[in-house]
């Protein structure tokens, strides 16, 4: 790494990758991070929110009944029916439990006292990303038969025979390497790099504040533009909870169809 | 005050991905204007396209703190 010396400054460390680096809560424990208790508080509050809103179900729904089918109706409709078509409700577990796990972990980020997602380390969205993966790839073999899922993706069909040479790498990297790659990465890099954001304004108008007074006078816009960020940051993680699900449903709906 | 280089040529990196975002919204927006009711055909493309082309601005971010 090539280090880029501007001034004289010192006491002040960058934020950066060290950051995320969360010692364990009891020493003896050494695998009981913050990361690991933030995954099953999500899935205790999304457990807790749905049993609560989906019990005593009426007609005329209450307000916690009307936000939870609301939170349903959303995935089921416009990343469900919208995209996977007539076979839809078979995936629809699957495309809700995903988006609410993601989203409820995303927005950890920036609740006060915990902001910390456990989808800033890598494995987590990793693991949901295999998880898509073996949903699409298998979802394609029984629909339309192991030889024939992967002559579609090695053989596009409508192309002219020379362009195959081209062709049929790309869409294998693109079918089993570049595919689960970028879905895992594509969230965990918002994720981190939004966290890095915040730290770099809140850690750094901190500094300011212990400056000089012309510093002093610099530090609010600091921490102005820090909580801006914040809510640019809450748009990011519903976002990345939104695209997620939804590159899942293409994949899936990719394998559904006969040709693609 | 030191700092890294990579941050630097990550910077430089995300211009295309940038150029590439505004475009594919242009191109949704000015679909939406003309034909409000091809929206929710539209939204799914958009979005993927849109997360194309912010993949590579992500990769030039991960090798920017690989590096």
């Amino acid at each position: 790494m090539i280090n880029l010396q501007l001034s004289g400054e010192e006491g002040y460390t960058p934020p950066g990758v060290k950051d995320f680096d969360l010692p364990p809560i009891v020493e003896s424990l050494p695998y009981l991070t913050k990361v690991n208790l933030l995954v099953f508080l999500a899935v205790i509050i999304i457990s807790i929110f749905f049993i609560a809103a989906s019990r005593k179900a009426s007609v005329v729904p209450s307000k916690l009944q009307f936000s939870g089918e609301l939170v349903y109706s959303f995935v089921r409709d416009n990343l469900g029916k919208d995209i996977l078509g007539p076979e839809f409700m078979r995936f629809v577990p699957y495309l809700f439990s995903l988006f609410t796990f993601v989203l409820v972990n995303n927005v950890f980020a920036i609740v006060p006292g915990l902001q910390f997602s456990s989808m800033m380390h890598v494995g987590f969205p990793y693991a949901l990303a295999i998880c898509t993966y073996v949903v699409y790839h298998f979802v394609g073999v029984k629909k339309q038969g192991l030889g024939h899922y992967l002559k579609g993706i090695a053989f596009m069909p409508g192309v002219p025979k020379p362009i195959y040479i081209l062709l049929t790498p790309i869409e294998i990297a693109t079918f089993f390497v570049v595919r689960p790659f970028t879905l895992g990465l594509r969230l965990f890099a918002n994720m981190f790099a939004g966290h890095l954001l915040l730290l770099v304004f809140f850690l750094g108008g901190e500094h300011l504040l212990a400056g000089a007074i012309g510093l002093k006078l610099v530090s609010p816009f600091a921490f102005a533009m820090g909580i801006a960020l914040t809510f640019f940051e809450f748009m990011v993680q519903c976002l990345q909870a939104y695209i997620f699900t939804l590159l899942t449903a293409l994949y899936i709906a990719g394998s559904l169809a006969d040709e693609h | 005050m030191t700092g890294s280089l990579n941050v630097i040529g990550y910077g430089i990196a995300a211009i295309g991905p940038a150029i590439a975002t505004g475009m594919i919204f242009a191109a949704y927006i000015s679909g939406v204007a003309r034909q409000p009711e091809s929206r929710s055909v539209l939204q799914p493309i958009a979005f993927l396209g849109f997360a194309m082309a912010e993949a590579l601005a992500l990769f030039g971010l991960v090798l920017a703190f690989v590096l």
